[in-house]
């Protein structure tokens, strides 16, 4: 494919907010998860016994008057999240060279707000003149209550009139959001796009993969042999995409994607990693690049116990055992339908800065485990590639290739 | 934009009452209705235990999509796919909320997988056995237009035929004032890059504008539902009109002309 030039990127997450505090974050092993103490309580008063990636100051941050109607955890977490790393700059710069209409909004998330539908019905009234009820009227506001809350909210607050979309699938969310906008550029709808995702922390998914026994009581330990499960996260993210032109460098790219399906199951990835593999070796294959070539991989790596194993053994058969490969979840926890562009800003980093994390918490790899697999960071300038994998419920899966020169001959003709 | 094009191989369609795209036809030209209309779609290609269980909107989605497959003689399992729904499931959104807010640790694994707004994707290529990419999106009222457009922009990045499916249910609870649906409605198509034979083509573009105010028969029929900001579309396929215009969001519109053969 014609690569895409990245012009800004940045992430909010448990680490702090923007690019440095992940960035320092990373390269310091500090984590950013906690003792749970979000979300409804269970028997005892107590929340859901386990460690979450919590966004601190979300709760002081009111959207500005304005953005009222949008006003609710997963949309602040958006605007605290668009204000760093000179992101609505770029979108404004984007806006005045090719105009609004010409300028897309894709953004991902799994559960949105329905955070905001959560409160309402803990806050039921009674309705005058029946024996229904309805919701408090802080939050009688149609907007906040549907998957789009979260697109609705972005485009208006960046005045942006392209095509404007909410991709919600699951985990894979906001990794597909770069392979749609990245279409939508290459077929020439749209010059630039304003991409990423944002989930907030919600009794739909603390008490969600609680039912699927898939949270660990203790901090998440990602390619652990004793993993248990996942730690849930909340965070934002955007990266902001542009058509390549002969006027402006562009020193960090979108190279490739790849996307597939496992049919499957609904909530268990395949066995043999058949989809997770397609969807690494599509992203590749579009790239026009090797496995060999690709220099840091940031994998899906939720911790669950089917997960990492599967992953790990696709990594195996595909990649030299020269790759640095790494899920970043002991630091930020899963971030659900915001992990594709939080680990896409690491896979970023990981080109711009040379930062190659490597796994918090864990100590023995599980067997299934290559010698791909890095439980220490390095630090290694001037790497070409880098990639990231994101999967989701469905059986959704997503890979993208970045790249940070210039060497694909389409571009060059 | 230059516009994209396609052409349209298949239609699947499925509302209570019209229960195929030739009933639809029929209705939409000669007001007819089916005598035997099923109050519920049958999937085949769910196994019968999970063609019971499965959520309504997971069912109509399904029943359309393979519908608008067989009808273009493309297999399932061939195609990439875009699924495309203002709200999913808000019979299982008011089931998670109205749960948390009473029994937090009671949510039911399986009604929580069926929660993700990709459900109907995730059992569409389970089972169709297809490891094509699948997508889900929303965009409020504007969720089909966006939704065609990725379908086409898929097309235009290579792949030979996409299948676009549209569809939303009914609300229920507290839920239902905040976000009324009513109904259970979906459609599909079947979109190839190869020059028609027999079938419509479709050109589209993104313009300054409404949406039609006065909808035809079919979405004077649906108007209740959250997926019938499609129908201007299926409309127009019925009857044969040239110029279908579909809200694209906040003053946009998504034109749509059709050479009909």
């Amino acid at each position: 494919m014609l690569p895409v030039a990245i012009r800004a990127f940045s992430a909010t997450t448990a680490l702090g907010r923007g690019v440095e505090a992940q960035a320092n974050a990373l390269a310091a092993r500090r984590g950013g998860l906690r003792r749970n103490d979000f979300g409804p309580c269970i028997a005892g008063d107590v929340p859901l016994p386990c460690w979450i990636g919590r966004v601190d100051g979300i709760e002081d941050a009111p959207l500005p008057q304005a953005f009222a109607r949008w006003e609710c955890r997963n949309n602040r977490l958006a605007w605290l999240a668009l204000q760093a790393d000179g992101l609505l700059e770029a979108v404004a710069a984007m806006a005045s060279r090719h105009g609004s209409e010409r300028v897309a909004v894709v953004v991902g998330t799994s559960t949105s707000s329905i955070g905001a539908t959560e409160d309402a019905y803990a806050g039921l009234q009674p309705d005058d003149g029946n024996d229904r009820s309805r919701f408090p009227d802080d939050l009688d506001r149609p907007i906040v209550h549907t998957p789009h809350s979260l697109g609705d909210f972005v485009q208006h607050a960046t005045g942006l009139r392209g095509p404007c979309i909410t991709v919600a699938t699951a985990c894979s969310s906001s990794a597909k959001v770069f392979a749609q906008a990245a279409r939508l550029i290459n077929a020439g709808v749209v010059d630039a796009a304003l991409v990423g995702g944002v989930d907030t922390l919600c009794g739909s998914v603390l008490f969600g993969f609680n039912a699927l026994q898939l949270v660990s009581p203790d901090p998440c330990q990602p390619f652990d042999a004793a993993r248990v499960g996942l730690s849930l996260g909340e965070a934002g993210g955007f990266a902001v995409l542009e058509r390549i032109d002969d006027e402006r460098e562009a020193p960090l790219r979108l190279s490739g994607y790849g996307e597939s399906s496992d049919a499957h199951h609904m909530s268990a990835p395949h066995p043999q990693g058949a989809g997770a593999e397609s969807a690494m070796r599509d992203a590749l294959a579009r790239a026009g690049i090797d496995a060999a070539d690709v220099g840091y991989l940031n994998l899906h790596g939720t911790a669950t116990p089917a997960n990492d194993s599967i992953e790990a053994a696709a990594v195996a058969r595909m990649f030299p055992a020269g790759l640095h490969a790494s899920s970043t979840k002991g630091w930020t926890g899963h971030t659900l339908g915001a992990a594709g562009i939080v680990e896409s800003v690491f896979a970023l980093l990981a080109l711009q800065r040379g930062v190659l994390p490597g796994i918090l918490n864990s100590a023995t790899p599980d067997p299934a485990c290559g010698p791909q697999i890095r439980f220490d960071n390095v630090h290694r300038d001037g790497l070409r590639y880098a990639m990231n994998n994101s999967f989701g419920f469905g059986g959704n899966n997503c890979s993208l290739v970045f790249g940070a020169v210039c060497e694909n001959p389409a571009v060059a003709a | 934009m230059s516009p994209l094009g396609a052409t349209i191989e298949g239609i699947g369609f499925w509302t209570r009452g019209l229960p195929s795209w030739q009933a639809a036809c029929d209705y939409a030209v000669r007001g007819t209705l089916p005598d035997d209309a099923p109050a519920r779609p049958s999937p085949q290609l769910l196994a019968p235990n999970e063609r019971r269980r499965a959520p309504e909107t997971v069912a109509v989605a399904l029943e359309v999509a393979l519908a608008a497959c067989r009808a273009a003689g493309r297999a399932p399992s061939t195609l990439p796919s875009v699924f495309a729904s203002m709200h999913g499931d808000l019979t299982i959104t008011d089931y998670m909320c109205a749960t948390l807010a009473t029994q937090a640790d009671g949510i039911s694994p399986t009604r929580f997988h069926n929660s993700v707004h990709n459900a109907a994707a995730g059992y569409w290529t389970i089972g169709a056995g297809a490891m094509q990419p699948a997508t889900a999106i929303s965009a409020y009222d504007a969720t089909f237009a966006q939704g065609l457009l990725e379908a086409m922009v898929q097309l235009a990045a290579g792949h030979e035929a996409v299948l676009l499916v549209g569809y939303d249910g009914g609300s229920a609870g507290p839920l239902a004032r905040i976000s009324p649906s009513e109904g259970l409605l979906g459609a599909a198509l079947v979109l190839s890059s190869a020059p028609g034979d027999g079938w419509p083509q479709l050109r589209v573009s993104l313009d300054d504008g409404a949406a039609d105010a006065v909808g035809g028969a079919l979405a004077q029929r649906d108007q209740a539902n959250a997926m019938a900001q499609m129908l201007p579309l299926f409309d127009a396929l019925a009857i044969g009109q040239r110029l279908a215009l579909l809200k694209a969001g906040h003053g946009r519109v998504l034109t749509v002309e059709i050479g009909h053969v």
